[in-house]
């Protein structure tokens, strides 16, 4: 056997059906195994985009996905897309050619160290020496890549290493991985979980607050029966979005700088946080100091390195999500609680500070979003990064897991098309959409043509305010409305562009219009790009500014609600600010 | 200001040292001495590192350092040892001027400090020195006088008092 036979193997025993990647020197044997091989192979326009695809294919399948480039550039162009995977902690087996053993260190042809580049931002990598050492190489990284706390892992593989032959011992490809120093804690500590039972039990205020972990482990069921049993409201990060259906009567919805007034609200009031696998990010906890600062805390995580890195919590339990909430579950069940009083306190919060916005002064993003909602309910919705992903964040109303692909921690601007293109590829029966910026969707619009060629119908929805919109925004509400090269009007034609590729483009300038048409881009079996002209000055709103506190809320004039004054303790004044 | 020793059991591999001292740097500590070496396991290296953290909440720091090592799958074992009582040793060899008429002063000083001479030359000769940070330091502050040309030291190792093993 030799070694690219090897990998090709490895591959089929984990169960990979498709891999994502562009060929290049350094891969060719690779590729050739490849040519007749039953793994479906999705040709990408750039390997970024292979990275991306894999990506939102492990998001919305739960399983692992693969990307392949080249060495050199083919590998330096994955490192947006592994960065990205690292952040939001999605299981991706990144393989990358590299050139022959003899060559290495010696800056030959498209020769870079892809291992080193990649070590803050790989769960593990290999160099491989020795074709013998593929079989477990590949089951190695199979099982860290999609166990514990989930992350990308990269396996360089040098030409001559790939055309070595080797006598292979089947069993190495099924053989039970033992990693002396891996071993994720996955059951809670049972004092630990006892402890937190008697917080929940002594509160009155309890939120929970739930983030990508619950979706990681499928812990959606245990999140909504625990919820329901004790009846405490549940406030998703972006990466939770999904863990918890939002139009159920205990969702506040997302909270953090552009969460909910409800949301944000309840975190400052809370006397009590129960965290599930998220990590009091900055976009969430915006201010450390502040954070839920009447509250204890009760931390479960997988990783023991989130639990105490930003906030000390009073009771840590590290496990798995799912694991960790059936025992709560368990252990309170029979127990009589009623959060009755604080529910009232939340829905009033609620009918006075929904999410809204001013209909006029023409086509608006959220009305978009809340049009595709309408007409595609059980879409599976892909984003952008920036003002876009906000909007879709807030005003699609998501019901179950895997249903937001969006690119969290790292902000990854291009993310959203071939993210969708690996979504629909693991999952062919849902309808992917693309809800996209005229910024991002420019990053990568490339891979316009892979959806095309390899008939993937994706739906983009670009809403097209020619700015990059997010910074433009923070522009104008903290640099004086200097928008400094954040002016994106140009004569790109998005409808021409789409057409070019072979989809089908579509411009969208009117309210009226905006129905039919994603109507008409929801029956034809196409790519589509649609091109809606929005208001080009429209802010995400609400919006807490970085490092305040989650209280200190921004609405614009016309959202600007009258303050009670008796919200979080604070003061009546500098509770809300208002934006001139 | 406190100094940290950690000794960290690693598979014998390639790039696990890379791995290690990657991520105090990522995390803002700056490392004083590393010293890397096989065990008595072929496939298990030992790390002894001291670290000082500077920034307030180093502790803090540490801890979180301490769990991120922890994360890397080459990683089998961290101990912060610096407050169990331990040995700790660290080896030195230093290159110092000695024309003939100081010789004798030297050869007092390594008498003293129970160090060695282990080469000597016309015009210089190279001191063998085994100790602590205190040993080493006051060695090293005693040779100054002389004329120090240059100075290897191996960082420290340590191991902790007893039967308690990592």
């Amino acid at each position: 056997m030799t070694g690219a036979e090897a990998v090709l193997k490895g591959l089929e025993t984990e169960g990979v059906e498709v891999v994502f990647g562009y060929p290049g020197g350094a891969v060719l044997p690779l590729y050739d195994v490849l040519y007749t091989s039953k793994i479906r192979h999705i040709l990408v326009r750039h390997e970024q985009g292979a990275a991306h695809a894999a990506d939102g294919y492990a998001r919305v399948t739960g399983r692992v996905g693969v990307c392949i480039a080249t060495s050199g550039p083919g590998a330096t162009n994955l490192v947006t897309g592994i960065a990205n995977a690292y952040m939001d902690s999605i299981p991706v087996v990144a393989i990358t050619g590299q050139v022959p053993t003899t060559s290495i260190g010696n800056d030959a042809f498209q020769e870079v160290n892809i291992t080193g580049i990649t070590l803050p931002i790989t769960k593990h990598s290999y160099l491989v020496k020795r074709a013998e050492e593929i079989p477990h190489v590949i089951r190695e990284a199979f099982y860290i890549a999609s166990t514990g706390r989930k992350g990308p892992v990269l396996i360089d593989l040098p030409k001559d290493v790939q055309v070595e032959e080797f006598e292979v011992d089947e069993r190495a490809f099924t053989r039970a991985v033992r990693l002396r120093g891996y071993k994720p804690t996955i059951k809670g500590h049972a004092l630990q979980i006892k402890k937190a039972a008697a917080l929940i039990q002594a509160s009155k205020r309890p939120v929970i607050y739930a983030g990508g972990g619950v979706i990681a482990s499928d812990a959606s069921p245990e999140l909504r029966e625990l919820a329901e049993m004790i009846g405490a409201p549940v406030t998703t990060t972006l990466m939770g979005i999904g863990a918890f259906p939002k139009d159920h009567f205990l969702s506040l919805g997302m909270l953090g700088m552009h969460g909910t007034r409800y949301a944000n609200y309840a975190i400052c009031e809370a006397d009590l946080i129960i965290a599930v696998g998220v990590r009091f990010d900055d976009r969430v906890a915006t201010d450390p100091s502040t954070f839920a600062r009447n509250a204890k805390i009760i931390h479960i995580d997988i990783d023991p390195a989130e639990i105490g890195k930003i906030i000390r919590p009073d009771v840590p339990i590290v496990g798995d999500a799912k694991n960790v909430l059936r025992a709560l579950i368990e252990r309170l069940k029979g127990v009589d609680l009623d959060f009755s009083d604080w529910l009232e306190v939340i829905e009033s919060w609620k009918e006075r500070y929904p999410l809204r916005y001013n209909p006029k002064d023409g086509l608006k993003p959220q009305f978009i979003i809340e049009k595709i909602n309408e007409l595609a309910p059980d879409a599976i919705i892909v984003t952008e990064v920036g003002q876009n992903q906000m909007w879709a964040a807030l005003y699609f109303n998501y019901k179950e897991p895997r249903t937001l692909i969006t690119s969290g921690g790292l902000g990854t601007m291009g993310f959203g098309l071939p993210a969708a293109i690996g979504a629909k590829v693991g999952a062919p029966e849902r309808t992917v959409i693309d809800i996209a910026g005229d910024g991002s969707f420019l990053m990568k619009c490339q891979e316009l043509a892979t959806a095309v060629e390899n008939h993937i119908p994706i739906k983009v929805m670009i809403l097209n305010n020619q700015y990059l919109g997010m910074v433009r925004q923070w522009q104008e509400l903290f640099y004086e409305g200097r928008y400094s090269h954040t002016d994106l009007a140009s004569r790109t034609d998005f409808v021409k562009l789409a057409e070019a590729f072979g989809a089908c483009g579509m411009r969208v300038e009117r309210i009226e219009d905006v129905a039919p048409a994603i109507r008409k881009a929801l029956e034809i079996d196409e790519v589509v790009v649609i091109d809606f002209r929005i208001d080009r000055e429209e802010n995400v709103y609400p919006m807490v500014k970085a490092g305040s506190p989650l209280d200190e809320i921004i609405e614009d004039e016309e959202g600007v609600v009258e303050d009670s004054g008796d919200l979080c303790g604070m003061e009546k004044e500098g509770v809300v600010e208002v934006v001139d | 200001m406190v100094k940290h020793t950690l000794t960290v059991l690693v598979e014998n591999k390639p790039g696990v040292a890379a791995r290690v001292t990657g991520l105090f740097t990522r995390r803002g500590f700056n490392i004083d001495s590393i010293n890397a070496a096989i065990t008595d396991k072929p496939d298990i290296s030992r790390l002894t590192i001291v670290i000082t953290s500077e920034r307030e909440g180093g502790e803090r720091q540490l801890e979180q350092i301490t769990k991120q090592l922890n994360k890397l799958i080459d990683v089998i074992k961290i101990s912060d040892i610096t407050a169990y009582d331990s040995i700790e040793r660290e080896l030195v060899l230093v290159k110092v001027d000695a024309k003939p008429e100081r010789r004798t002063e030297i050869l007092q000083i390594v008498e003293v400090f129970r160090a060695k001479i282990v080469d000597i030359a016309s015009e210089s000769m190279i001191i063998e020195v085994t100790g602590d940070e205190d040993k080493i330091s006051a060695m090293l502050t005693m040779l100054a006088d002389f004329g120090i040309r240059e100075v290897a030291r191996t960082g420290k190792v340590a191991m902790i008092r007893g039967a308690k093993t990592l």
